[in-house]
């Protein structure tokens, strides 16, 4: 359903997206995950025919997005971070007036506009000016405008940031809803937990490279297995620690100063862990837990990267 | 297309300073001239206020025009241009439903101001269809006149300086011409500029026409410059809103 081949980008000296690749299957969710600044977006309005490429190709819903960029625009919807409607209408009049851009008939985009309105829960504040909209209402407004017309494509680009957990929520059994019914969805993310949920594969990109590409457990195995982690008691006691981890582990150790945590891939397993136990005592460091878990995403990150994903979302896991 | 004019006369009407610039500010102007320059300004064979009024109705149309750059800088400011654009609509769409929504509201001030302009004493002195042709001028010309204003707005993307941009030219073609005071008052190093400039020639015709008098001349000039300053400054606009979205 999308397919992008070669596609580099540059922005004066900037290369924002460098000989890019990736697939996204029919019916299923591709997330890309990265960073600030990895290219997610740039890469998003070259596939919604905002941006043209400097080299490659790429086809949305079987359309050449440089050739037959106009027939990508009825086959797709948009919904980025910065929630583009119009603060001076209402909820239902941006719906309708979206509808009728994708040339939807007036009954159809007037039934749709209810229909979504309701959805997301927006019927209460639809004849009120967008104006008067929280942050995540206008989101939600955003989301539905970009399925008005139910296209069979849609770019979700950082769909949940900034939002409480509750409409964070809301979000993805919607989107999980919208694969169920066959909308093929590129996400944008920086939270792995977000990728992890909803995604069939991952795209992992930095500095407009894809750096790894699989589902969320082959990305995972890619570690080698699990991570051991410790918290220490004493936050003076962590770069010792790290030196006694380092040893056992087949990485750099990740070091979270403020949670006082150390974790690094080992591939040893419980024997791993017994052996840590006893050299950290031996090194008279107190503990105030020491563990094996499966890697999470934002681990594979790291190793891939050497650098933490952006935020983390509530909930995270690492 | 309509969709976007339906788009942008919602939000005209649903801004308040819109509004008054559309209407307050030509009335204020209005006033200003009639009854505090009025008495000082001597124009031979005629009064002050039949001089001066169909100039203002001119610059009604003309100061409202400048919203259309200030909301297109908007627009591109907001992001909700890109969302245009992601959307099956024709590229000329956004700029097209712009200036007919301006088109609109140009109407509507034009109604407003000939009202006014009664109030104050100004008196047509031509038939009917030489009237209607006349405040058609004043349209058309105003039209013509939004182009160079969408042009700005693309250019300079903001709001702020869009307003600023946009301010000049219209002080410059409103004050260096026959619309307030007789081009003769004027020294010769500006008659030239003042006598031919488009605004000037406008003036002219939509005085003729409201007024009674040989007209045929300054219609066709003033027709000749709205239609060379659409064709110049549609161009511009859509080349710069090409570029500006790349």
């Amino acid at each position: 359903m999308i397919e992008v081949e070669g596609v580099t980008k540059t922005f004066g000296v900037t290369v924002a997206l460098d000989d890019v690749d990736l697939v996204a299957e029919s019916g299923k969710v591709l997330a890309l995950l990265g960073p600030n600044g990895a290219g997610k977006t740039t890469l998003v309005r070259v596939l919604s025919t905002l941006l043209l490429p400097d080299r490659g190709s790429a086809r949305v819903a079987g359309f050449d997005v440089v050739r037959e960029a106009r027939s990508i625009r009825g086959a797709i919807g948009l919904a980025g971070q910065y929630a583009a409607v119009d603060e001076l209408l209402t909820g239902r009049e941006n719906l309708e007036l979206v509808g009728l851009w994708y040339h939807l008939d007036r009954a159809t985009y007037v039934r749709r506009a209810h229909e979504t309105l309701e959805r997301f829960g927006l019927s209460g504040a639809g004849d009120r000016m967008v104006r008067t909209y929280s942050g995540g209402m206008r989101r939600r407004l955003d989301i539905a405008a970009s399925l008005i017309a139910s296209p069979p494509v849609l770019f979700l680009d950082e769909p949940t940031t900034g939002l409480d957990p509750k409409t964070r929520n809301d979000v993805w059994r919607f989107v999980e809803e919208l694969v169920e019914s066959g909308t093929t969805v590129l996400l944008t993310t920086q939270y792995m937990e977000e990728a992890e949920r909803l995604a069939h594969r991952i795209v992992v990109i930095d500095t407009g490279k894809v750096i790894a590409e699989g589902t969320a457990r082959e990305l995972k195995d890619r570690l080698g297995g699990d991570v051991l982690e410790a918290r220490v008691r004493e936050r003076a006691d962590l770069d010792r620690a790290a030196k006694v981890l380092s040893a056992l582990g087949n990485s750099e150790p990740d070091i979270d100063a403020e949670e006082q945590t150390v974790a690094v891939p080992v591939t040893g397993g419980t024997a791993d862990l017994i052996e840590a136990g006893r050299r950290l005592e031996a090194e008279k460091i107190l503990l105030d837990d020491l563990g094996i878990r499966r890697p999470s995403l934002d681990d594979v990150f790291l190793a891939l990267t050497g650098a933490r994903t952006g935020e983390e979302g509530p909930g995270a896991t690492s | 297309m309509l969709g976007v004019t339906k788009r942008n006369l919602l939000r005209i009407l649903r801004t308040p300073q819109m509004l008054i610039i559309g209407a307050v500010q030509p009335a204020l102007l209005l006033v200003l001239f009639r009854y505090v320059l009025g008495g000082a300004i001597r124009i031979p064979g005629r009064s002050y206020v039949d001089y001066v009024v169909p100039a203002v109705f001119l610059e009604a149309v003309l100061i409202g025009g400048m919203t259309t750059s200030i909301s297109l800088a908007e627009d591109l400011k907001s992001g909700i241009i890109d969302r245009f654009r992601s959307l099956p609509m024709a590229r000329s769409a956004v700029l097209a439903g712009r200036t007919l929504a301006d088109l609109s509201r140009a109407v509507l001030s034009l109604a407003i101001m000939v009202g006014l302009g009664l109030a104050v004493g100004f008196r047509f002195g031509a038939s009917i269809p030489s009237i209607v042709a006349g405040l058609g001028v004043v349209v058309v010309f105003g039209y013509g006149f939004s182009w160079v204003y969408a042009a700005i707005g693309l250019a300079t993307r903001d709001p702020e300086t869009a307003q600023v941009a946009g301010i000049l030219p219209f002080f410059v073609l409103m004050f260096a011409s026959n619309a307030i005071v007789p081009v003769s008052t004027m020294p010769s190093w500006l008659r030239g500029f003042a006598n031919n400039q488009p605004l000037s020639v406008t003036v002219s015709a939509v005085r003729a026409l409201l007024e009674g008098g040989p007209a045929a001349h300054f219609v066709w000039l003033s027709l000749a410059w709205s239609a060379g300053m659409t064709l110049v400054f549609f161009t511009l606009a859509i080349g710069v809103y090409r570029r500006s979205v790349q």
